[in-house]
């Protein structure tokens, strides 16, 4: 059984697992991101009047926390359409 | 990063269901300049075509102002309000700094709005592409450095050794970090919502293809297109006014 796997069947398995598992790195922005939501909201109904500075600051604390998802993001799909480990067979 | 262009062999074989999904950048014509073999691809002609929209729509709003000056018709008033909106964003984000840089970031957020909202007329984004981005990002980068270099003169060195000398490393790589990371934020939204589009439109029965996809396109269009050109202008403007804090 095992032994009808071919070098490259198990390199691309383990990179589809791999893929996966970098995208797990999508957990953290999440929290984050909600978090900072969260906050916002809180805000804006404490101080209606600062809506917009809300809004930008809320906007740009969260993209600044969404990039350690994006760069699993990147990895992810490197591992799938871009594989490099499959020309070190 | 070029590579997930490409489409290799492998790519292909982990889409086991056989379907064509096809988000790829494709090269239409290669030819070999000082050894290197380039191609006009998918990116850049889609580039060219939303520069030329881009164009077109300057060239029409400057024509109607200029028709009649003096009594203003709704072109006229949109673009003034629609220039009057930017310019006081930048005004409030970069404060005494804005009159030098107001250009270059409405300039930038035009060209980004325009490629990031461009998958709702079929084209391919331009800013799905690494290459456009960092270009992007690079001159950004530029832009800042040239901020701090303004602003501090030769004293820019002294800040990279704070607030120990020991940082230096640390600073060092801190400043190479924004482009990277600006340009992947932006590359890693638009591709994530040209993905998730081009899998729905090949994997899915006939069915879901009728009416459900405006919606998406919406979302990853439009609202996340803006969101991220807002994004990137709001950094670009950040960064370069945090170099002349000081």
């Amino acid at each position: 059984m095992m032994s009808q796997i071919t070098n490259e069947g198990l390199v691309l398995a383990c990179s589809a697992i791999g893929a996966g598992l970098a995208l797990i790195a999508g957990i953290g922005p999440g929290i984050g991101q909600g978090i900072a939501a969260g906050y916002g909201a809180s805000a804006v109904g404490r101080n209606p009047g600062a809506k917009g500075d809300i809004m930008s600051t809320m906007l740009l604390g969260q993209a600044v926390a969404e990039t350690t998802g994006l760069y699993g993001l990147v990895i992810g799909l490197i591992l799938l359409y871009a594989n490099p480990l499959i020309g070190r067979l | 990063m070029g590579g997930i262009s490409a489409g290799t062999s492998a790519g292909a074989m982990l889409l086991s269901s056989g379907a064509d999904v096809d988000f790829f950048i494709h090269s239409y014509y290669e030819f070999e300049l000082f050894g290197q073999t380039l191609s006009i691809n998918t990116t850049m002609i889609s580039t060219v075509i939303v520069c030329l929209i881009l164009l077109g729509l300057i060239l029409f709003a400057r024509h109607e102002i200029m028709k009649d000056y003096d009594e203003p018709n709704a072109v006229q008033n949109a673009v003034e309000m629609l220039v009057e909106t930017m310019d006081a964003m930048v005004e409030s984000s970069m404060g005494a700094h804005a009159p030098k840089y107001r250009n270059y970031v409405i300039t930038l957020m035009a060209f980004i709005f325009l490629s990031n909202i461009s998958g709702v007329f079929g084209l391919r984004a331009p800013t799905a592409d690494f290459g456009t981005t960092f270009a992007l990002a690079l001159i950004t980068f530029v832009m800042i450095e040239y901020a701090w270099i303004k602003s501090n003169g030769i004293r820019f060195v002294k800040d990279l050794f704070e607030p120990f000398p020991i940082f230096f490393p640390v600073n060092v790589i801190s400043e190479f970090a924004t482009p990277v990371s600006m340009s992947l934020r932006l590359f890693g939204n638009v591709l994530a919502g040209t993905i998730m589009i081009s899998l729905w439109y090949t994997l899915l029965p006939w069915f879901m293809k009728l009416g459900i996809p405006s919606f998406l396109h919406v979302y990853f269009d439009l609202f996340s297109g803006a969101i991220q050109t807002y994004v990137f202008g709001m950094l670009t403007m950040t960064f370069i006014t945090d170099k002349y804090a000081d």
